[in-house]
């Protein structure tokens, strides 16, 4: 019961003129503090719309989310949505686009202004810093999106597929350091991904999801040894290949 | 702009001989376009002319260009043409600026209520399509026969399709950049003002460029019906008390007055983009 976040029998329909689309039926689980969490699913089984629910953009159909034992409607806690894709703002330069969400909360002080600097430069963006979005690419755009996140200093991270526009190496090395930085801040994140590998190798428990109406199919817990906990090491580590073979099977066991 | 733009690219050092033969016939073909043009223009002139001293057009019914010149001057010189035009030029850009203020607040406030819009629709566009030039009596009767009611035409001319316009723009915004705004904490009027209204800038814009030619419109059809000044006023009187040359002189001008129009609002246009 000590946990940060817990869904208790969540479900969630969409409903239009055209009928009921059932998108998730009786998710429960618990994420205690800190603890890094990968969702995996088929396409369309309603990761998206998970995070939204627990973002509180969308209010469950049925069951309830709670952090920290409060309704989510009622808690300070600071959480951080990157959606799947970056949607920057074309009008507006990368440090204008960087800095929406401290301008919408009215967090604009030069102290955090002067974060979007920092992390432009540690992301390698500080020479796009005053050029329109339209002028980087997929992987810049990625690494904006994720920057306009992390300057809010959310508690509990969202990342809808954060690496999915990023080619392999740089995806392997973006994944490394976005898990450096959120360990190092001991925030606790709720990771979406297509990529088991990624999955394995960045959190501490994997969640897997059936087919839509998603339901829980299987909660893997990840255990490395200590000293191959970062993404670049774990891929070596002896028993990931196991969890990975595990979680392939959950997700194509009942696709029959 | 384009003619020395090519002259400008062709002069250019360190270009291949290939392209520059490609750029030099471009220009060869811009500069034909441009003489074209204005063989045209000055052969039309001509012929007017030389057919009103002939007789092969009635000069006292079609005027003729050295005629229209004529009177130009007389009248630019006791200053009256300028009075004209300024009332004229006022009254335009006075409605232009009630359209888009009123256009953009109604259709800001449809987006917000949505059952207001949806409330509104039906006669937004019965409005809208309804030829305005009816409603003009109906301004003389209430306005009395005076500038409020040239306004108030003009007006009636461009608005319901400015709001109409706007509004749909303004609903066709990418649902996931609302979301974004949401996910940041935003509020209904975060979404408004960090995305719904910057995304539209080119739509107002170019939503502008058709308005300030309608307001022009709809002055002169307001001048026609209730006016003691201006274009719309001297076409109505000269053609009354048969001073043709006064109705084509201010014709002229008004062709003049809308290409300068047009011109403006594409200047702050090429502004806005930079
Ligand atoms: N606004 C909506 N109205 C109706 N149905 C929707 C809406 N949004 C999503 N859906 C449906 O709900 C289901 C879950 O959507 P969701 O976006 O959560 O999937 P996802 O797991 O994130 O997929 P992907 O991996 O492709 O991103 C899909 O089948 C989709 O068709
Ligand atoms: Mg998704």
């Amino acid at each position: 019961m000590g946990d940060l976040l817990s869904l208790n029998h969540v479900s969630y329909s969409y409903h239009s003129l055209t009928g009921e689309t059932p998108a998730l039926t009786d998710i429960s689980f618990g994420v205690p503090d800190g603890e890094f969490l990968a969702i995996v699913g088929p396409s369309g089984c309603g990761k998206s719309t998970l995070l939204s629910l627990i973002a509180g953009l969308l209010p469950p159909s049925s069951g309830n989310i709670q952090i920290k034992g409060k309704n989510l409607s009622d808690q300070d806690l600071h959480i951080g949505y990157m959606l799947q894709k970056d949607h920057l703002l074309d009008w507006r330069t990368t440090y204008r686009n960087l800095a929406l969400g401290l301008e919408i909360q009215k967090k604009d002080t030069p102290e955090n202004l002067a974060k979007i600097d920092e992390l432009l430069k540690a992301y390698g963006l500080a020479a796009f810093r005053d050029a329109k979005p339209s002028s980087l690419s997929g992987g810049m755009r990625q690494r904006a999106a994720l920057i306009r996140t992390l300057v809010l200093n959310p508690d509990l991270l969202l990342l809808d597929e954060p690496f999915s526009a990023l080619d392999y190496q740089t995806r392997i090395t973006v994944s490394d350091d976005i898990w450096q930085i959120i360990r190092k801040e001991k925030k606790t994140a709720i990771l979406i991904t297509h990529d088991i590998s990624e999955a394995v190798s960045m959190s501490d428990r994997v969640i897997v999801l059936s087919k839509r109406p998603g339901t829980i199919r299987a909660i893997i817990e990840i255990q490395l040894s200590p000293g191959n906990r970062s993404p670049i090491k774990a891929r070596s580590d002896p028993k990931f290949k196991d969890y990975f073979n595990q979680i392939w099977k959950e997700l194509t066991d009942h696709e029959i | 702009m384009k003619y020395k733009m090519l002259l400008g690219m062709s002069k250019e050092p360190g270009i291949s001989e290939e392209q520059r033969t490609f750029l030099r016939d471009c220009l060869a073909k811009e500069r034909f376009i441009r003489i074209c043009r204005w063989l045209f223009f000055l052969s039309f002139l001509a012929l007017w002319e030389i057919g009103a001293r002939v007789g092969f057009l009635n000069p006292f019914i079609f005027s003729s260009p050295g005629r229209i010149l004529k009177s130009a001057v007389s009248m630019a010189s006791d200053g009256t043409l300028f009075y004209h035009l300024g009332i004229t030029l006022f009254e335009t850009f006075f409605s232009f600026f009630i359209v888009m203020a009123f256009g953009i607040l109604a259709a800001v406030l449809l987006w917000w209520k949505e059952s207001l819009a949806r409330i509104l629709e039906p006669y937004l566009i019965v409005l809208n399509s309804l030829p305005k030039t009816a409603l003009a009596p109906i301004f003389i009767v209430w306005l009395g026969n005076n500038m409020k009611t040239i306004i108030v035409a003009a007006v009636s001319v461009a608005v319901f399709g400015t709001i109409i316009t706007l509004y749909t723009d303004f609903i066709s915004v990418e649902e996931d950049k609302i979301k974004l705004i949401r996910t940041l904490g935003g509020t209904r009027k975060d979404i408004l003002f960090k995305v719904i209204l910057p995304s539209n800038i080119p739509s107002i814009i170019s939503i502008m460029k058709v308005n300030i030619g309608l307001s022009l419109v709809g002055v002169i059809i307001g001048e026609f019906l209730a006016a003691k000044a201006g274009l719309g006023y001297l076409i109505i009187y000269g053609s009354q008390v048969f001073k043709l040359d006064w109705v084509m002189m201010s014709i002229v001008i008004l062709c003049i007055a809308a290409a300068g129009l047009y011109q403006l609002l594409s200047i702050a246009e090429r502004k806005t983009e930079r």
